[in-house]
């Protein structure tokens, strides 16, 4: 009861004129990055992001936008996947095997707009999960101290690894990177300077944001540039839709794969580590085992269409879970969503329940009225977001990369800013090319100073005993969980990510 | 071959992490840890995963012949020069030589990058600042 009447409040604060639009425009700009193959969820966010503060939003419209653009991304991917076969971002992946032979068969549009409904499910079912969870989570937390908040960093990091990589090692290093890099600048207890080598720029530390946008948005460019990928690939195609409303039956037969792959998806996205592509994966190989007697997914079984997009847009929802009331992400985007909260000066975890309740019911109204606009985008309009994918990147990707740089230097306005964001641009750009995964150097970059003042205040509470930090049942319960999420994906991961990755190239390192 | 680079080049990184990890001066005011542990640690993962990198290297990946790395080096440094002469020039100068650059290496023709790039730096100059109102880089013409 509590929780609808914090809800009723939320909905005061999302149906504000500007947030409406807000809303509308992030799902807007959202469904068009994810229609576009190489604008995945997460570099649609880093690059909005710098362009949200330097619109002077506030924390809750800020939010608004982002996350937004987020579900819009999340409904976008499956566009290309259907009509092109290529998928639009990561966790559209699964959307190709029975999309677009669909659209083969000349049932485009219903694909499109099963996917859509679909979409829809997921992600609304998952914004409930999200009201009724969370809260839970909270409470759970409230009992951490600094020796758990320090096992659960921990444990975030070394799941993170068993899915976003196929070599644990890569990941290792990625989190020790992205950490190590964290604690560049002075230290915040003791007030000396680290790792600055006389360079004042770096006293403050490097902005997130600057490494953020030039990993993820930068690299990407750079990509492109490496493989002269300057045409469009629906050039030389003819994007046919057909008829746009599925049938009635085909909804009918689909219901019961939405229900159970929005629930699975949920659950995937809550646990640490797996985003939305192990959502989709998940839901898809799942329901092939469950409902496939005469052997039709793969050619074209509307089952197989609104499994993986049920199961991607409600991980998309439970990844929000963690976010929030931990204040740990477990994907690419939500680490960026991370991002933007920080930089706000909005620190998430239990607190924020309390003390900004504003901020979460107000986000999670804007979700909810999110999917309706978006589902309206998706179905009635979705041939307008179809002639986006004729957009050359030629045209595209300059665009990209001069959007990046107004936005951090609206930020900072230094030149030195741009400079770090080109040399993180570089980096990405390399590390892509030998498999190591981003989203650790992100998480590590974001959570290095709370995870090692959570260390320090630990151990100096206890007087300097390190023993401290398995002291308690709850800490030594993290770092089990920690432990075999690292050493299970050794053992057993090899296959599952061998066959989830065996569909892609360089997209795997911004897995989300 | 690329992963033992890699790797060695990770461990050198770690050391040298490391090293200067001991030479923080520590303040006389410092907490039961102190401010190199937890970077002590770092490098301590840093070297350790190196090191596997390099024993057990992935296949190696597709790197690209010599002219596309030309490519990507070249780009970086005209971004490099963009975000040097972008006090110097002012925005929309320096953002439509960059556009046009990185268009006519994707493949545009002289006259559609030239167009892409006009276009991109007067595009961003009105919605962000003329509409939205955020400052860009000032040149001596004033935009």
């Amino acid at each position: 009861m509590e929780t609808l009447a914090s809800l009723g409040d939320g909905f005061a604060i999302a149906l504000t004129w500007q947030n409406l639009m807000l809303a509308l425009l992030g799902c807007f700009l959202g469904t068009v990055m994810g229609a576009l193959p190489g604008l995945g969820p997460s570099n649609g966010v880093a690059i909005l992001i710098p362009l949200a503060f330097t619109l002077g939003l506030g924390a809750t419209p800020s939010l608004i936008l982002l996350t937004s653009v987020y579900y819009g991304a999340m409904y976008g991917g499956r566009i290309s996947s259907i009509l092109l076969n290529i998928p639009g971002d990561e966790p559209a992946m699964m959307t190709c095997l029975d999309g677009h032979p669909m659209a083969r068969k000349g049932l485009a549009g219903e694909a499109l707009s099963l996917s859509g409904i679909a979409s829809f499910v997921g992600a609304f079912l998952a914004t409930w999960g999200l009201i009724v969870l969370a809260p839970q989570l909270v409470k759970i937390a409230l009992l951490f101290g600094p020796a758990e908040y320090f096992a659960l960093f921990a444990l975030a990091f070394m799941t993170l690894g068993g899915v976003s990589s196929t070599n644990q090692a890569k990941s290792a290093f990625a989190a020790a990177l992205g950490l190590g890099l964290a604690t560049i600048g002075v230290d915040t207890q003791t007030g000396v300077p680290r790792f600055t080598f006389g360079e004042v720029h770096l006293y403050d530390g490097l902005d997130f944001l600057v490494a953020i946008v030039g990993l993820f948005a930068l690299s990407e460019v750079f990509i492109f540039l490496e493989h002269r990928h300057g045409g469009s690939d629906a050039e030389g195609r003819k994007l046919n839709i057909g008829k746009l409303y599925p049938p009635m039956s085909m909804i009918k037969s689909c219901t019961p794969t939405m229900l159970r792959t929005s629930f699975l998806g949920f659950i995937a996205g809550v646990l640490p580590g797996a985003g939305a592509s192990l959502g989709s994966f998940i839901s898809y190989t799942m329901e092939k085992r469950l409902v496939d007697k005469e052997n039709t997914f793969g050619t074209g079984d509307p089952r197989g269409v609104a499994a993986p997009e049920a199961g991607n847009n409600a991980a998309a929802g439970g990844a929000l879970v963690p976010m929030l009331a931990l204040g740990v992400p477990g994907s690419g985007t939500t680490a960026v969503l991370l991002a933007v909260l920080l930089a706000l000066n909005i620190t998430p975890g239990p607190l924020l329940f309390t003390q900004n309740p504003d901020v979460v019911w107000g986000l999670v109204a804007a979700l909810f009225i999110a999917n309706f606009m978006l589902l309206a985008m998706n179905i009635p309009m979705v041939g307008l977001f179809t002639r986006v994918l004729m957009i050359p990147s030629r045209i595209l990707m300059p665009i990209v990369a001069m959007v990046s740089f107004v936005g951090i230097y609206g930020i900072s306005g230094s030149t030195f800013d741009l400079l770090v964001m080109i040399g993180f641009g570089v980096m990405g750009w390399v590390l892509r090319k030998l498999d190591v995964p981003l989203v650790p150097i992100i998480l590590g970059t974001l959570l290095g100073n709370a995870m090692e003042n959570n260390l320090r205040r630990a151990v100096t509470i206890d007087n300097g005993n390190w023993w401290t930090l398995i002291d308690s049942p709850l800490s030594i319960g993290l770092w089990t969980i920690a432990v075999i999420g690292f050493v299970l994906p050794l053992i057993v991961g090899a296959r599952v990510k061998a066959r989830m990755h065996q569909r892609r190239d360089e997209e795997g390192a911004i897995s989300d | 071959m690329s992963d033992r680079i890699f790797g060695v080049v990770g461990l050198l990184l770690a050391v040298g992490f490391a090293i200067s990890a001991l030479a923080i001066e520590e303040s006389f005011l410092s907490d039961a840890v102190g401010p190199k542990a937890f970077p002590l640690i770092i490098a301590a993962i840093l070297g350790l995963s190196s090191a596997i990198i390099a024993l057990r290297p992935d296949a190696e990946p597709e790197w690209p012949a010599l002219g596309r790395l030309v490519e990507v080096g070249a780009a970086v440094v005209v971004l490099i020069l963009y975000a040097e002469l972008l006090p110097v020039a002012g925005f929309v100068i320096a953002t439509a030589f960059a556009a046009t650059y990185l268009a006519w290496r994707l493949g545009s023709g002289p006259i559609e990058c030239i167009l892409v790039g006009i276009g991109t730096s007067l595009g961003i100059y009105v919605i962000f600042h003329l509409v939205l109102g955020l400052s860009l880089a000032k040149g001596p013409l004033g935009f």
